[in-house]
């Protein structure tokens, strides 16, 4: 049994990768759209919690949606994986549900 | 015509994920028409508006990003960035796109539009606008 | 509403403006003056290439205080000035020259 969860928000403007983070089970795929791909980012106030999560977690981001916002993929957090958008389906269709933190 | 107040804009949402970022600009450029002394405030989020190398190709949207270069047009030259809403967010100035406008009583000599400043700073230019519009 | 250019139906809003920009040739610019009297003349299509030009590089149509500027500072001082564009688009160089180009109606327009 595994859960995607999918975090939409900017870690700066909502809690919900905070609260993501917190309750998602060991196992789960987590992964960052729209705004939510500010949490992706390195040299944050909130990288260290993307980091100290990735023992339990793997991290995912959604390439159009960086792109858009300018973010170089070398400005990611090492470990955090990019997916495009066939990336995102096969997360849905490889984990047993969905878990949207809006 | 009345005399000039001083407005600021707040921008405080990352573009794209919400609307607030394109409604601002948008609000922006038509004040611009009224002749005011206007700046334009970045904090929080905010500051994301104006990262450059945005791609919204993959999107199918527009990358409004290119219209912040048109606010020199428009007269709009002090874009502020509060410097601790950059370090929570690792960037620096960077990371953004150059913004410059041409300033009529220097020959059109192109200056940077762009000032970063403290939160202190910030909390001042508050305070010295007649009116705040906060997106 | 529409209107119909090389034999195809572009869509246009109520007020006549191209609805997908993307959709311009400049077959749409003739067909609109026609629409409206104005047979285009080469000062007309620097004007309208300007504006597309224009929208290209900000993705807006420029106020026509903006435009007037800038026309000045690319075409030279005595096409830069609101005498000349209104001589060209007497409608308005905002309104008229932006629809001619295919743009939306300029930012703060009513």
């Amino acid at each position: 049994m595994s859960i995607l969860h999918t975090v939409n928000k900017s870690p700066f403007d909502r809690n919900s990768l905070e609260s993501c983070v917190r309750l998602a089970a060991k196992g789960g795929a987590v992964l960052m759209i729209e705004d939510g791909v500010y949490g992706a980012m390195k040299g944050t106030s909130k990288s260290d919690m993307v980091s100290n999560a990735m023992k339990d977690l793997t991290f995912y981001v959604l390439g159009p949606d960086l792109k858009a916002r300018g973010v170089d993929e070398g400005k990611l957090i090492d470990g955090v994986k990019v997916v495009d958008y066939s990336g995102f389906v096969n997360l849905t269709v490889e984990n047993d549900k969905v878990q949207n933190w809006l | 015509m009345s005399e000039t107040k001083k407005l600021m804009y707040v921008n405080r949402k990352a573009p794209y994920g919400t609307i607030y970022a394109w409604e601002s600009l948008e609000v922006v450029l038509i004040g611009a028409a009224f002749e005011q002394d206007v700046s334009v405030a970045f904090v929080d989020d905010g500051v994301y508006q104006l990262c450059k190398d945005q791609d919204t190709t993959g999107l199918g949207i527009k990358n409004f990003s290119a219209t912040y270069k048109a606010l020199g047009d428009y007269d709009v030259n002090k874009l502020y960035i509060e410097k601790e809403s950059l370090e929570a967010r690792g960037l620096t100035l960077d990371d953004l796109m150059p913004l410059v406008y041409e300033d009529e009583d220097d020959d059109w000599a192109e200056k940077d539009s762009i000032k970063v400043v403290s939160s202190q700073e910030m909390a001042e230019l508050f305070e010295q606008s007649d009116v705040l519009f906060n997106f | 509403m529409g209107i119909e250019v090389n034999g195809k139906v572009l869509e246009t809003d109520e007020e006549g403006y191209l609805a997908n920009l993307n959709e311009w040739e400049p077959e749409v610019a003739t067909a609109m003056a026609k629409d409206e009297d104005v047979e285009l003349t080469d000062s007309h299509w620097e004007v309208i290439n300007f504006l597309r030009e224009y929208y290209e590089e900000y993705q807006i149509a420029p106020a026509v205080r903006v435009l007037t500027k800038a026309i000045g500072k690319k075409l030279g001082k005595e096409k830069g000035n609101s005498k000349y564009l209104y001589e060209l688009f007497p409608y308005g160089p905002g309104k008229q020259a932006c629809k001619y180009a295919g743009l939306p109606k300029p930012t703060g327009c009513v």
